[in-house]
């Protein structure tokens, strides 16, 4: 299982939880499996085409999967998998 | 057999290298290290720029701090070429590899015509102020002295520029530019400590003026009551130092990104969201800036301001703080930045994380395609912005031919091709999210 770390402003589309533990051995399969837990999120991560939105930058261990192989970016057990999207505020 | 001081000396230079003052120029043209090795009453009356203060009477105590690499060539000087052969001679027997002394010595240096500044001496009344960063060996008077005479821009004075403002101020930046159109809202007062009660009401850069003033009057503070668009950024932005972006728009942070890149100017960034802030420095080209980042900002609906989402007061405090302190750095020069790391707090759990930037090689605005076309003079191909590129400006070192945007008006793009061209205005292809 990999903990996904739910921003505040998704957190009411995940039931007010901070992080959840999903299993997969991709990016993807972690975003199929929030998705099938929560699909009011779909919306937000995930372009009509399936790929993630460009304002949800997702990190795997701290690194942005952009640099890497994106929703195919393999997991591990107990890997940090953080959404994050931009803030204004100021 | 008894030597004399002639007999020294002589032994002195036999043992080192000697250049005059025009050989000397070359060696620091190279980045040699120069040292002045003469006492602090003639070090301040001008020194050759760039040399490290070392007095002869403390040298083989500080040397090895001062400069750690033996095997590197360096430059000694006094004020004739004597003191500065006898500390050559120390320094071999440190081990230094090739310690040179400048023959002749800054008297020389000087009537060669060659370049020497002056220090800044501070007065009784800012040693004492500034006694705490004077006992630190990274800041000292040199450091200070750069604090004294750097600029800051602060875009907002409201969550994230107010405390980042206080501690500018104290800590004696010499010049403190405010970019802010607001007025002191009571709602406001919760976290924008640079204001008070009985100045509700009041135009926010004001305030801030006479707040820095009281902490600080070795501050000058630039008082800019404007919004920040496409028009002014460039103009708004030119010849300072760094600037600390707390602002509570995107578009306004977009706006000045892409100015801040086309001007070399390093911005340190902070947003905030209840109990959450988001913290790294962008320095053109030597990291990523905010486009790699945020290639977009997301829908309105995912990010709140603070006037709609609130956010605990102390939030902002401590990130503007942080800010502060990166602007603290760059000016001095010394530790490591956040360039190419964002730093994330969560104040319900005192927790932070560290996240890994990186720069992305097809960046519109900071790529080394889009270094290059701006080096060149000619403006990165606006066609580089993806289409839902947010709040592309036409201009500031990267603009090229009018472009439709998602508002329908057509930019009237100027010649857009070469920094410092007329900026053709700000554009939105995405909603604002106003805080």
């Amino acid at each position: 299982m990999s903990t996904v770390f739910i921003p505040t402003v998704l957190r009411p589309s995940v039931g007010g939880v901070k992080s959840l533990e999903l299993g997969g051995s991709t990016v993807g399969d972690l975003v199929t499996a929030l998705l099938e837990r929560h699909p009011g999120l779909g919306g937000q991560l995930l372009t009509p085409d399936g790929e993630l939105n460009r304002f949800v930058n997702v990190y795997v261990n701290g690194q942005d999967v952009r640099y890497l192989d994106g929703l195919s970016t393999p997991v591990e057990e107990r890997d940090e998998v953080r959404l994050l999207p931009a803030m204004a505020g100021g | 057999m008894t030597k004399s001081y002639a007999d020294l000396l002589r032994e002195a230079k036999a043992s080192i290298r000697e250049v005059n003052a025009a050989e000397a120029e070359r060696l620091r043209a190279d980045g040699v290290t120069f040292i002045d090795v003469r006492e602090t009453v003639e070090w301040e009356q001008g020194y050759i720029p760039g040399a490290l203060h070392v007095g002869r009477s403390y040298l083989e105590q500080q040397i090895e701090a001062a400069v750690p690499d033996r095997d590197a060539p360096i430059v000694l000087y006094c004020a004739g070429g004597v003191r500065s052969a006898f500390a050559a001679q120390t320094l071999r027997e440190l081990g230094y590899a090739d310690p040179i002394s400048m023959a002749g010595g800054f008297q020389s240096w000087k009537a060669a015509g060659l370049p020497w500044k002056a220090p800044v001496v501070l007065s009784k009344a800012q040693q004492q102020r500034y006694s705490r960063h004077l006992l630190i060996p990274e800041v000292g008077t040199t450091g200070q002295a750069k604090l004294l005479d750097s600029k800051v821009l602060l875009i907002g004075a409201g969550g994230l520029g107010s405390p980042a403002a206080l501690y500018l101020a104290a800590a004696g930046v010499g010049t403190i530019g405010i970019v802010d159109f607001d007025v002191v809202d009571a709602s406001n007062l919760q976290r924008q400590v640079l204001h008070t009660t009985d100045r509700v009401g009041e135009k926010k850069v004001e305030s801030a003026r006479k707040t820095i003033s009281a902490l600080n009057p070795d501050v000058k503070v630039m008082a800019i009551e404007e919004m920040l668009v496409g028009d002014n950024v460039e103009r708004i932005i030119a010849g300072y130092d760094v600037i600390l972006d707390g602002t509570d728009t995107f578009e306004t942070r977009y706006l000045l990104n892409d100015a801040a890149v086309a001007a070399g100017i390093p911005v340190v960034h902070a947003s905030v969201f209840r109990f959450e802030g988001q913290l790294t420095t962008f320095i053109p080209y030597h990291g990523p800036c905010y486009r790699c980042l945020y290639p977009t900002p997301p829908p309105p609906e995912l990010a709140p301001g603070c006037s709609v989402a609130g956010v605990l007061g102390v939030v902002p405090g401590i990130m503007g703080l942080l800010q502060a302190n990166e602007v603290l750095k760059v000016l001095l020069g010394i530790g490591t930045t956040l360039a190419g790391r964002l730093l994330l707090f969560d104040a319900l759990e005192a927790e932070f994380t560290e996240l890994t930037l990186r720069r992305d090689p097809n960046c519109p605005v900071c790529s080394d395609e889009a270094r290059a076309a701006r080096e060149r003079g000619d403006a990165p191909a606006m066609s580089a912005f993806p289409a839902d590129a947010p709040f592309v400006l036409a201009g500031a070192g990267f603009g090229g031919p009018a472009i439709g945007i998602a508002r329908g008006t057509a930019l009237d793009a100027g010649s857009g091709t070469a920094l410092g061209s007329t900026l053709g205005g700000s554009s939105a292809r995405t909603p604002e999210a106003h805080a």
